[in-house]
């Protein structure tokens, strides 16, 4: 197994508030790792910093070896990173394929060129990825009149465009019906054994973390109290501090 | 050094107005959303209503009345415009409201005429504050001491008005939230009428204050606003310390100015304020406005596409009718299409960039006149024939375009706007001041066509070719891969990002295409005309083109040609009557309010409307 990215010491403060304290992992090739971790815990911090959107205050981050800490998110993508957002950010004055059109034709680099007519562009390219995600009978459809389940798939999509070795979702399934989420999952799952994609998410469902994840990292106040499969992590005494609480919480239902 | 001292005080005394009408401008801002220009009417009438009052109210306690009174019923008159203008409109498109204010401001301009008359009020002084005290030997007015003991009082006033009381409070909360507000059961749309009364208000007080010091005149108006804008600005949108701050600055500035540089006034204050853009491209005391953070208001945009074949057709035929024209046209109409289709050409550029990438440029005609004016200065001063001379317009005004989008790129909102403002500005101090290169106000005359294109039909030609070439061109754009990369950057900069869109790259490479088709237009403009001058680099030029260009409406292709089509029309129409600006500022609210979406917009909507009647039927 090959390592596609490693994070070391990674750090983020805000006005001397460490957000992120000193965090260090690795995802493999072919790997589906969850990073879980209460609200505020710095998940999507983090996930900021691996893709370019912050900039970490310290710490390295290593894709494929190549240190790209503090590059921007665009070189960070032509370097082979898809992402996905937890609020999703779709192109609202374009159809639901062209929005993915654009991704492919920013793959290709046509942005500057002022001659071809852009909806012909890639087009069948585009339609499979969204064959690929369940979208494609809405392919024509605009993107702003969209369910939020259905965004989520498109972003997923468009994240999928420039055939990346990594991709990074950002609680894919939020704010998606339970059947949805569990489809999502399977689908990205699949992807991951199908293309050999490496896949790091953030997730709030533990249904949808421990049914699918193959490792799980648990990030608490900033700092990295677990990193292993999901035995490991539900057997940890700390991660069940934090999650249940000592217990008490189950306990105290019970009681009452 | 007692000198220095005086002129420094004289500079906080003439902060006083501007900082009232400032602070009115930003707290209408920080809540409406709305970027009033009819700003600088309230202050214009604030003056001749003090004036009409003083004359009035006799003594102390008609002159100090007076003011108060002004403030009162030019607050009135605010809460009247808001309610009948801008209630309807505020679910329109951001910045739409600017083009009703506009409108306000030509109303009042006529309405103030019709009052008042064209001549100048002297302002009466002020009773007991007739003579001058002296500071270091120094002669100072006394009502300047006055003024500037008056100043931190207001300030203080302000302050505590929005930080200490229940009003205030709403107040702000609406500045970062107003849907919140209004889901706990605030009545924004009252909120929003008192903001705007005291905002109109603090206007109005303003130009009673300088009454004894300037009186009131037709143009004060415009006069203010562009140094109001400015200070706003400086001080960071929202912020009272920061426009009391430039406020200061600027007056203090410009006294000086007056005195060691003369020919600096005209841009002195908008060199600072694009310096201060540069170096803190939020203001002074401003925050930095979150992208999407006033996010799209009303419907969000349709995808587009090119015309289905019925639409090719009507605008083929259409095309084909203006090639007949001069077959049965005169003349003059032949020269009114000529000034539409430069017209149109100019705000299909500034509507590329607004449109598509969502950046509003204030100083648009910097490019239009900098392309009439490189042709011209090539004529003028090297004999250069007008084919070469012809095609420096649009390469001077891309290149321009380069140098100025570089500068203006890194900002967005109304920041962008107003840096665009700013150098708009200097470009036209430059040819206003330069007069050897320029000849300044006389401008550059005799700029003709060469032989073959001289004679109205065949000019009339050359522009239809090239004019609705370029807007041809541009429309293509749009539908070009560099046309949905700039709408990606402006529907979410942050997915175009993280998928390897380099937006300010784009947005810059839109900016320099825009101005150089800009220039272009600039470029037939000024061998149709055969002369140029200083106007048509004004602030009101690139109003005209922003105006006609939220007129037609921003979320249709069409809008920016269809609207120059509208206003030059109504334009060549109205002007022939005598209360003009009072028809056309009644003719542009009407449209704001009737088609709220532009006209194309509009007319859109009423169709998919109809369309959908008869589906349902």
């Amino acid at each position: 197994m090959t390592e596609i990215l490693r994070v070391e010491h990674l750090k983020k403060s805000y006005d001397g508030f460490l957000a992120v304290n000193g965090v260090s992992f690795s995802v493999q090739q072919g790997e589906l790792k969850a990073l879980i971790g209460p609200n505020g815990a710095g998940k999507s911090t983090c996930f900021n910093m691996l893709m370019g959107q912050l900039k970490p205050t310290e710490g390295e981050v290593f894709l494929d070896g190549e240190n790209v800490t503090g590059k921007r998110p665009r070189d960070i993508w032509r370097r082979g990173v898809g992402r996905t957002f937890q609020i999703t950010g779709t192109y609202q004055s374009m159809t639901v394929i062209e929005n993915v059109q654009m991704a492919l034709m920013s793959h290709n680099h046509r942005l500057f060129s002022v001659w071809p007519r852009a909806w012909k562009l890639y087009r069948e390219e585009a339609f499979e990825f969204l064959e690929t995600v369940s979208m494609a009978d809405q392919a024509d459809r605009p993107c702003s009149i969209l369910a939020y389940g259905d965004l989520k798939r498109l972003e997923l999509a468009i994240a999928l465009c420039h055939r990346p070795r990594l991709l990074l979702m950002d609680e894919p399934t939020a704010g998606m019906a339970p059947s949805a989420r569990i489809e999502l999952m399977q689908l990205t799952a699949d992807i991951v054994r199908d293309q050999g994609v490496s896949v790091l998410f953030t997730e709030h469902d533990m249904d949808v973390v421990f049914a699918h994840a193959h490792h799980i990292m648990v990030l608490n106040r900033g700092e990295l109290i677990a990193d292993g499969d999901a035995e490991a992590v539900r057997n940890n005494p700390q991660v069940q501090e934090v999650y249940l609480g000592g217990g008490t919480l189950f306990k105290e239902a019970a009681d009452a | 050094m007692a000198f220095f001292f005086a002129q420094f005080l004289t500079g906080l005394a003439n902060a006083a107005a501007l900082f009232l009408v400032a602070s009115g401008l930003s707290l209408i801002f920080g809540v409406t959303r709305i970027v009033n220009f009819a700003h600088g009417s309230f202050y214009m009438l604030g003056a001749f209503i003090g004036v009409t009052l003083m004359e009035i109210l006799p003594g102390h306690v008609g002159f100090w009345g007076s003011i108060l009174l002004t403030g009162l019923a030019v607050g009135l008159i605010g809460a009247l415009v808001e309610m009948v203008v801008l209630r309807p409109i505020y679910r329109a498109p951001e910045l739409f409201q600017l083009v009703a204010t506009f409108g306000v401001i030509l109303v009042i301009q006529d309405l103030a005429l019709m009052v008042w008359g064209a001549e100048d009020r002297l302002g009466p002084r002020a009773p007991g504050l007739r003579g001058i005290w002296r500071i270091f030997g120094e002669p100072v007015l006394k009502y300047d001491i006055v003024l500037i003991a008056i100043t931190p009082v207001i300030l203080f006033a302000l302050w505590y008005l929005i930080s200490r009381t229940r009003l205030g409070v709403l107040v702000r909360a609406a500045t970062q939230d107003r849907e919140m507000v209004g889901a706990l059961g605030v009545n924004q749309a009252w909120l929003f009428t008192g903001v705007f009364a005291l905002g109109s208000a603090l206007a109005g007080l303003g130009g009673a204050l300088q009454l004894p010091k300037g009186g009131a005149d037709l143009l004060m108006d415009f006069n203010i606003i562009g140094a109001v804008f400015v200070v706003v600005v400086i001080g960071g949108m929202g912020s009272l310390p920061g426009a009391f701050i430039a406020s200061v600055i600027i007056s203090v500035l410009n006294v000086f100015g007056v005195t060691y540089l003369p020919q600096s006034t005209l841009v002195l204050m908008f060199v600072v304020m694009a310096v201060v853009l540069i170096i803190r491209p939020y203001g002074l005391l401003g925050r930095e406005e979150v992208a999407g953070e006033h996010g799209q208001v009303g419907a969000p945009e349709t995808p587009i596409r090119p015309y289905p074949p019925a639409g090719q057709i009507a605008v083929a035929a259409f095309l084909g009718l203006l090639a007949l024209l001069p077959l049965f046209a005169d003349q003059f109409v032949l020269i009114l299409m000529i000034d539409m289709v430069v017209f149109a050409l100019f705000a299909a550029s500034l509507h590329f960039i607004l449109g598509s990438g969502g950046m509003v440029s204030f100083g648009h005609a910097a490019f239009f006149g900098g392309g009439a004016y490189a042709a011209a200065l090539l004529v003028f001063h090297f004999d250069t024939p007008m084919e070469l001379a012809f095609l420096f317009a649009p390469l001077a005004a891309g290149i321009l375009a380069l140098a100025i989008g570089w500068f203006c790129i890194r900002l967005t909102g109304v920041y962008f706007a107003m840096l665009t403002l700013a150098f708009s500005q200097l470009v036209w101090s430059l040819a206003y001041q330069w007069r050897d290169v320029t000849r300044g106000d006389d401008g550059l005359v005799n700029i003709w066509p060469a032989e073959w294109l001289s004679g109205t039909v065949p000019y009339y030609y050359f522009t239809l070719i090239l004019g609705v070439g370029g807007i041809i061109f541009l429309r293509h754009v749009i539908h070009a891969p560099f046309g949905y990369a700039l709408r990606a950057g402006r529907d979410s900069p942050r997915q175009a990002e993280a998928t390897g869109i380099d937006v300010k790259r784009v947005q810059f490479g839109a900016f320099a295409l825009a101005g150089a088709m800009a220039g272009l237009a600039g470029g037939i403009f000024v061998f149709s005309k055969g002369s140029v001058f200083p106007t048509e680099l004004e602030i009101a030029a690139s109003f005209d083109a922003l105006i006609v260009v939220f007129l037609g409406g921003v979320k249709t292709l069409a809008g920016g040609v269809v609207g120059a089509g509208f206003m030059t029309l109504v334009e060549d129409w109205l002007t022939r009557l005598e209360y003009w600006r009072l028809l056309l500022g009644l003719v542009i609210i009407a449209v704001v309010i009737i088609a709220p979406e532009g006209i194309v917009g509009s007319f859109r909507t009423l169709w998919a409307r109809i369309r959908h009647k008869e589906d349902a039927a």
